[in-house]
């Protein structure tokens, strides 16, 4: 009769553990500053337990039955948190390979005849290369949520408010104005107003690649929420072939105080704060 | 004298994501530059597809762009073609209004899109979805 190899897994779980907890740990890659080994026997552990507690004949050649869902949670959770720790593809790859290796190698002392190993092994191959992929895709989800999360932070330390002048803000806009992007801007800028009392912004967008429909909306609505506070708002930085495009699309900024460049924006704040910057007169010797 | 318009280059681009706009303005820009094409028309470009893939985000969610290089006699041109499988627009005529908007919005992007570009064209059924295509000419 054929050896049941699932239920030898059953029999030597323990041996499996060390086995794998030996394969980790001989990687010399292993990070022992991210986790310690008491905190990945403990992870190898949930694993090797709900994966030989799921494992049977049949479903050993199936690796997308739903026996497995508590395994791919387990495995899941496990790449998601290695992928927002910082570790390598390549250091949570070996997690799951190692595996791997010591189910194949247990396999290996205990199936005898070559042509059931054989067998086990495909059938363990296929499997835990599914695995693998499953830790890989996660492991990629993973990252991509630190990338977003890093989109948010530089959207909001890439919106400066500076006081220009005693009364002046100014506040360079560099990249694309989105919705959420608007709102952050809008609320420093507000905040600030309050907080320096001060009665003229500027909002320079010659950093704007692109002033659509939307990103005017969004700027309209900044200088309104601006006005309501009692401030003025200019908008400067606007590139010739800008201001032609807003013409075209027929968007209408009359009503707002535009200027070429920042100098002249703080040009026109000046005049309306009635400060006068002049060149000293030095008396040249004779 | 009526001269074919040819396509020479071609990208197909799935937009699904409001992290695929600035993607696809860079690959139009892109493709803009290659065929030496003035800043202005570049600006003037750029702002109609932005406005037509953030459409299409929003009333359709997402949908297919293709860009191409296109020419015709001496001139070389961009064409984008924007493909959706959204609600479809009911009125074009109302839809191509400035300040018309079901959105809220400026109601400026069909409109201006259409001053914008050399060549606007719009078909769209209900229930079905919308296709636009537009053409800038390099010195258009
Ligand atoms: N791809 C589309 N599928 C379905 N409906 C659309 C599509 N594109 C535009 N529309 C409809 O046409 C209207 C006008 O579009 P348009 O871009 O001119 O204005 P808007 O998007 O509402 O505002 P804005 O572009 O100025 O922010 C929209 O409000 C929407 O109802
Ligand atoms: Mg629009």
């Amino acid at each position: 009769m054929a050896i049941e190899i699932t239920k030898l897994f059953k029999k030597k779980q323990a041996v499996i553990l060390e086995r794998w907890m030996t394969n980790q740990l001989a990687d010399e890659r292993l990070r022992e500053d991210l986790m310690s080994n008491e905190d990945l026997r403990a992870e190898s552990e949930e694993l090797i337990t709900a994966l030989v507690a799921s494992l049977n004949e049949s479903n050993i050649e199936n690796p997308e039955s739903g026996d497995f869902d508590h395994v791919i949670e387990i495995l899941a959770g496990i790449s998601i948190s290695r992928a927002r720790q910082g570790y390598s593809p390549r250091e949570t790859g070996v997690f799951i390979l190692s595996l791997k290796e010591a189910l194949i190698e247990i396999a290996q002392e205990e199936v005898k005849d070559p042509k059931e190993l054989n067998i086990a092994n495909r059938k363990l191959n296929r499997l835990l290369d599914s695995f693998s992929i499953i830790t890989f895709e996660t492991f990629i989800k993973g990252r991509e949520e630190v990338i977003l999360r890093q989109t948010d932070e530089i959207a909001e330390i890439s919106t400066p408010v500076i006081r220009v002048w005693d009364g002046i803000l100014a506040l360079p806009i560099i990249g694309t104005l989105d919705s959420a992007r608007t709102q952050v801007v809008m609320e420093s800028l507000l905040t600030e107003i309050v907080e320096s009392g001060s009665s003229v912004a500027i909002l320079d967008i010659s950093g704007v690649p692109t002033v659509d429909s939307l990103v005017a909306q969004h700027l309209l609505k900044t200088v309104s929420a601006t006005r309501l506070m009692g401030a003025e708002c200019i908008i400067s930085g606007i590139r010739p072939e800008i201001a032609q495009t807003i013409v075209h699309l027929g968007i209408d900024l009359s009503d707002i105080v535009t200027k070429a460049s920042l100098a002249s924006a703080l040009q026109y704040a000046f005049r309306t704060l009635k400060i006068e910057v002049r060149k000293s007169a030095v008396k040249s010797a004779v | 004298m009526i001269t074919a318009t040819i396509s020479l280059n071609k990208d197909t681009l799935n937009v699904l994501r409001e992290q695929d706009v600035v993607v696809f303005r860079n690959r139009v820009k892109e493709y803009a530059v290659k065929i030496k094409m003035g800043l202005v028309n570049q600006t003037k470009l750029i702002t109609a597809a932005s406005e037509l893939v953030r459409n299409m985000l929003r009333y359709a969610n997402g949908g297919q762009i293709i860009i191409e290089v296109v020419s015709r006699g001496r001139d070389n041109g961009i064409r984008l073609t924007f493909k959706d499988e959204g609600p479809g627009i009911p009125d074009i005529k109302l839809a191509l209004t400035d300040g018309y908007s079901t959105g809220k919005s400026l109601g400026l992007g069909l409109p201006g899109t259409k001053r914008l570009v050399n060549e606007f064209d719009i078909k769209s059924e209900v229930g079905k979805g919308t296709r636009i295509t537009i053409i800038k000419w390099a010195n258009g």
